[in-house]
């Protein structure tokens, strides 16, 4: 039986008084690589956000492992944030640090590493994401792309339960978004990582989720969950089929 | 694939060493991740330190993430002819995309470190670059300003209305607590000595003339400074690291004049209102001070208009404005030459405060020059 590790309870989330998802419910399994679909601007990024608890819902709750992470505080905090790694949208690395050092941040504060330990495990992580070579570049030394690499290096720094993962391959060539979707399915595969992924790459949507949500701009719910391909070919609402079928809202 | 959770129970770290005449066996088994690893991390590179052959034996390892595959990496490089045994399939996948590659040697950046000679030939060319670049960009603003007083429409006035705003009136607060101190101070330490020849009336003189030819502008120069041209320096610095300066450009729109020009204009306005704000505010600090010696307003009045001739306010609006000039110009001439990074807006914001304060003592003693040689 699936055992979940967040659970999303009625959660509202709002910008003061502006409602961007409205009483969201459901569950992400252990283990499981997690997709959250949408158009721009629906609310995805906001989803993600308050799921690891950098925003308070406006009602509503959110568990991970069983701990509410809107309400916890000190220590019990500490512990739930241990548990996720986030790359987020904007990669939001640390400009004055070089990438190594970068991805060291987080092994320097959690671990008791010895100090050329952490520069093999950094090494290796930044390998993985093809950026052995730029070590000591500074992130505005290295394009976009190369940036957002290293941001998801980074997050698997510490090697989390939990992955969160904000438009991972946007503006990646379509050989490293592939490569980067190995990636992903050999640490879900190997270490039972969880992913929440954010995505708009139909390719990586078909070859790496378990199960997507489809949130909707208008109705700011959920309007479709399941399996990709099963929705692409069975969904009755024209949304769904809209999105994966990449149709545009005009006709021509 | 069978898949394992992250949170399982699992048994601590251990690492067994077993030597036989054939070879020694090093096993390692328990958890091995970051955390737990971390302490055990020397223990293992010592186990696995006698003479080859040597087998790591991983059969009893339960859970391996990347630091237990970077454990595994150092092992190696430690003792290239090592073999692993009893490697679970799932964490083969994790070592797979490292087999064959050589680890870097060591990890330190490499250091760039010049010859002190050479290193000093770089610092004065890279000094005279920027000298270079500074009077460009003033002739820049010049020609931009001469061609406002023909054609007025190329400056965006509401944007000097609400920079102004920002520069000028909200600095006011900070100007007058500063001047009404500066001028009670200066009384009261020039009261001693003043006292003992019976003259304490000329206080207010020396408060005065203080004040108008050079404590009242210099110190307004100052805060504008740490206020404003920091805060250009800043904001333009923070544009050019998100690529807006470039978006500007490619737009055929020129930073000089959509970014610089109204920052340069309210500079140069907010200054002598400031300056003549800070003046009168200081000058009544040190009359007040004055009228606890027992002298009345009136008398201290008639004191102050034979102490200031008109020169003396002049000497301190003309560099008002110059100062206005300097200081805008240079946050943000800074703020356009920021590199990229957050930490370089940072770079910019100081070294506009530093070289604005710079060029105003210059600037300062050079006027005192020209004024003495004049007779101003
Ligand atoms: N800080 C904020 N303050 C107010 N409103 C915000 C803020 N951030 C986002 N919003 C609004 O919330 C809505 C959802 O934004 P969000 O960033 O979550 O979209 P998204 O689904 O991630 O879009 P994209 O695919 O373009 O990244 C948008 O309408 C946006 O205007
Ligand atoms: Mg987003």
């Amino acid at each position: 039986m699936p055992d979940a590790i967040i659970r999303v309870e009625n959660m509202t989330a709002a910008y003061g008084d502006s409602v961007v998802l409205d009483r969201l419910n459901f569950e992400v399994n252990r283990g499981e690589i997690f997709v959250v679909l949408g158009g721009s601007g629906c609310g995805k990024s906001t989803l993600l956000k308050h799921m690891i608890g950098l925003y308070r819902p406006a009602s509503g709750n959110i568990w991970i492992d069983s701990m509410d992470i809107a309400s916890a505080q000190g220590l019990a905090r500490s512990e739930i944030l241990k548990k996720i790694g986030v790359m987020y949208q904007s990669g939001a690395l640390f400009g004055s640090r070089s990438l190594s050092e970068n991805v060291k941040l987080p092994l320097e504060e959690f671990t008791s590493l010895p100090g050329d330990a952490m520069d093999l495990l950094a090494w290796s992580k930044l390998k993985l994401v093809g950026l052995d070579r730029y070590l000591h570049h500074l992130p505005s030394q290295v394009s976009g792309g190369m940036q957002k690499r290293a941001a998801i290096a980074r997050a698997m720094a510490l090697d989390p339960c939990v992955l969160f993962l904000d438009e991972p391959s946007a503006g990646l060539d379509p050989v490293t978004s592939a490569d980067l979707d190995t990636l992903i399915k050999r640490l879900n595969q190997a270490l039972g990582l969880t992913f929440v992924i954010v995505t708009h790459e139909l390719p990586s949507i078909y070859s790496l989720a378990d199960r997507v949500i489809m949130l909707d701009s208008a109705t700011k719910s959920i309007i479709a969950e399941g399996d990709p391909a099963y929705l692409r070919d069975h969904s009755a609402d024209p949304r769904v089929r809209q999105f994966f079928l990449r149709q545009s809202h005009e006709t021509p | 694939m069978q898949k394992m959770s992250a949170s399982q129970a699992t048994t601590p770290f251990r690492i067994e060493v077993a030597l036989s005449p054939s070879g020694s066996t090093v096993s390692l088994a328990g958890r091995m991740d970051a955390p737990s690893i971390g302490s055990s991390w020397a223990k293992a590179l010592a186990a696995a330190s006698s003479p080859p052959p040597l087998t790591v034996n991983l059969a009893k390892v339960e859970y391996m993430d990347g630091a237990g595959v970077a454990l595994l990496l150092a092992l190696k490089k430690q003792n290239p002819s090592l073999s692993l045994t009893g490697l679970r399939e799932e964490h083969a996948q994790l070592l797979a995309p490292f087999e064959k590659i050589a680890l870097p040697e060591n990890f330190k950046a490499p250091a760039k470190k010049d010859h002190p000679i050479a290193g000093a030939g770089k610092l004065t060319h890279h000094l005279l670059l920027d000298l270079r670049e500074q009077i460009a960009f003033v002739g820049k603003l010049s020609t931009l300003l001469c061609q406002m007083l023909f054609n007025p429409k190329i400056v965006r006035w509401h944007e000097v209305f609400l920079t102004f705003q920002k520069v000028g009136t909200d600095a006011i607060g900070i100007v007058a607590l500063i001047g009404f101190l500066m001028g009670m101070i200066l009384a009261f330490q020039s009261a001693i000595p003043l006292k003992q020849f019976g003259v304490d009336i000329f206080v207010v003189n020396l408060v005065a003339l203080a004040m108008f030819r050079e404590l009242g502008v210099i110190m307004t120069a100052i805060v504008l400074a740490g206020r404003s041209g920091s805060a250009f320096a800043a904001e333009i610095g923070t544009m050019k690291v998100n690529e807006e300066i470039n978006a500007l450009n490619t737009m055929g729109l020129d930073p000089d004049r959509f970014l610089v020009l109204p920052r340069v204009i309210a500079g140069i306005l907010a200054m002598p209102f400031l300056t003549i704000y800070a003046n009168v505010i200081g000058i009544f600090g040190g009359m007040l001070v004055a009228t606890t010696f027992g002298h009345n307003w009136q008398v201290l009045w008639a004191q102050l208009l034979t102490a200031v001739a008109v020169s003396d306010v002049l000497t301190g609006l003309i560099k008002s404005f110059f100062f206005g000039f300097l200081i805008s110009s240079t946050g943000c001439l800074r703020g356009l030459q920021t590199k990229l990074g957050a930490l370089a807006v940072g770079e910019s914001t100081t070294r506009s405060v530093v070289s604005s304060i710079v060029l105003i003592i210059l600037t300062d003693g050079i006027f005192a020059v020209v004024f003495y040689a004049v007779g101003f």
